[in-house]
């Protein structure tokens, strides 16, 4: 992917967010906040899980443009599957986010911030909903 | 003006708007630091040699430029900390921890710092005092009203700072003491955003206790003055115990402590800090107080002006007064916004700047601020407004 492309999918998934605001029913979810310490990144998570399958994601608050492009391409890719599934593509994002070995195929449209590990500030942007929805899935499988 | 006093400046094409943050350094007051170390590195009141009796002679001198920059009566009036949030920490937990007792009111604002609001929350989990806040006006000011609406007879303190930092409004701190006197109230001021803006005589102003950082008024880092007036300073009850506070002491327990100033300031001092100060007070006042005050007021206004002719920038405290100027540019986060400036060398804070609470009052939690010093031109506020000009660029310049 070129530098145009990657940087159109990113401000598409900033200026038209999937899956952004709070969930109506949020009886039916589980939420979890999560911010960044060092910057000013702060949303809230809600998941909805049914029989091990993650149902719904939905998510709101303020946040960089990184920050919330990423969590609309993850939330995307992972509404529809299965817990274990989920936490393999996470732990393959983590891995790309941190110069390790990562399968590409699995990151889809994720792998526009495979250069991110070149702006270690911009690090904890990227990872903001997938560190989150990490620790919300822990011990649910 | 005077930006030749700043190797800083000389050395890049830095344009630095976060004074509010910390100010930059004159090369004076790197070489008073440098100079401790390099000439006369020693502690002080504890040596008998002309090292230590220097130091302690110069340490002793920067209470009194202190003591007559903001007008306080006495030098032991003056007591050297960390910094303002140190020295707040100092006077709700070292005087008003014992002064207040459950129900007694204490009075702030929603517009106040951290380290103006976080103390006296835990005293009041603590003790049992209350917060509550005055009221601000449209234009998120504290008036006389509002103040006078908001005391009660259990109203004890009234906290607040002489400029905030995301607003930028000044309080009319000497009007604000005479209500609060009148009520047998007391006054605490965080002169933290004014101390190097705007003349503070804590005398004229009748101000009970005060607190601000060097490092806000071109001195280091980690230093900071605590003022308050003497028959209250002489009841505030030590934070720290150690060496240079205490005057005998044996093994039974038995402890006398120092007089003011020492009682307060327990461990070697922080003494590169001092001396860099009392040269930044020196600084400052050989500029003057007042003609900083008009130059950066001109600027802030200059500033205003620009901004204003830009349709893709709301400001949120055009009216207020102090050079502070927060805003957003339309559809950018404002760390992104930041991001974008830090490109062109421009330096700003984006965020919630420690007051968290302002969210409730602008009704949006993160802002670019942007904080003036007299070592800022109109040039580098053209090449702001050029910069934000093009920020139709923005996503090709950050992503
Ligand atoms: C209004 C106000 N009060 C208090 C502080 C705290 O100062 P320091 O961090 O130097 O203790 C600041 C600085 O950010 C401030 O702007």
């Amino acid at each position: 992917m070129d530098n145009d492309m990657k940087r159109s999918i990113i401000l598409d998934n900033y200026s038209n967010a999937r899956n952004r605001g709070i969930p109506d029913n949020s009886d039916d979810y589980i939420m979890i906040n999560s911010n960044n310490q060092s910057c000013i990144d702060n949303i809230n998570i809600y998941v909805k899980l049914k029989d091990g399958v993650i149902e719904d994601i939905k998510y709101e608050g303020e946040a960089c443009v990184i920050a919330i492009s990423s969590t609309s391409i993850i939330s995307s890719m992972l509404i529809g599957k299965t817990l274990k599934e989920a936490n393999e593509l996470l732990g393959n994002y983590f891995n790309m986010i941190e110069e390790k070995e990562y399968d590409k195929e699995l990151l889809g449209e994720a792998n526009v911030y495979e250069d991110m590990y070149k702006q270690p500030s911009r690090k904890t942007c990227a990872t903001l909903f997938a560190r989150g929805i990490t620790n919300l899935l822990k011990g649910k499988e | 003006m005077n930006r030749e006093d700043f190797t800083i400046l000389k050395d890049s094409n830095m344009v630095y708007f976060d004074n509010g943050a910390t100010t930059l350094k004159p090369d004076c007051v790197r070489d008073a630091v440098i100079d401790y170390y390099n000439k006369y590195t020693a502690s002080i009141h504890r040596g008998d040699y002309k090292n230590s009796l220097k130091v302690s002679a110069m340490y002793d001198d920067t209470r009194e430029i202190i003591r007559k920059f903001i007008n306080a009566n006495h030098p032991s009036e003056i007591i050297f900390t960390a910094g303002t949030t140190d020295s707040l920490n100092d006077i709700v937990f070292g005087y008003f921890r014992h002064h207040l007792v459950k129900g007694d009111e204490i009075l702030i604002t929603e517009t106040e710092h951290a380290s103006n609001v976080l103390p006296w929350f835990i005293l009041a989990k603590e003790i049992g005092v209350v917060v509550k806040y005055i009221s601000l006006n449209d234009n998120n000011e504290l008036t006389i009203d509002n103040l006078r609406n908001a005391i009660t007879d259990k109203t004890k303190v009234v906290s607040i700072a002489h400029i905030t930092n995301v607003i930028g409004d000044v309080r009319d701190i000497k009007e604000i003491a005479k209500e609060c006197h009148s009520h047998n109230i007391l006054l605490v001021v965080d002169a933290a955003q004014s101390i190097a803006h705007i003349k503070v005589d804590v005398t004229d102003m009748d101000i009970d206790f005060m607190a601000f950082s060097g490092h806000k008024i071109y001195g280091p880092t980690g230093i900071g003055v605590l003022y308050g007036k003497f028959n209250l300073l002489k009841e505030l009850t030590p934070v720290a115990y150690g060496g240079g506070m205490n005057a005998i002491f044996n093994k039974d327990g038995y402890v006398e402590y120092k007089d003011l100033p020492d009682k307060l300031e327990a461990g070697t001092p922080n003494i590169e800090g001092v001396l860099g100060l009392g040269k930044s007070i020196l600084y400052v006042d050989k500029i003057g107080i007042d003609k900083i005050n008009k130059y950066e007021t001109e600027l802030r206004k200059y500033l205003v002006d620009k901004l204003s002719e830009l349709d893709f920038i709301t400001m949120y405290n055009k009216d207020n007064e102090a050079a502070i100027i927060t805003f957003n540019i339309d559809n950018v986060f404002s760390q992104d916004a930041a991001i974008y400036l830090d490109k062109y060398n421009i330096c700003v804070r984006a965020g919630n700047h420690c007051a968290k609470m302002t969210k409730d009052v602008f009704n949006v939690a993160n802002t670019v601020r942007i904080s003036l010093s007299f070592y800022n031109t109109k040039e580098e506020i053209d090449l702001l407004v050029n910069v934000l000009k093009n920020s139709k660029n923005i996503w090709e310049e950050i992503l």
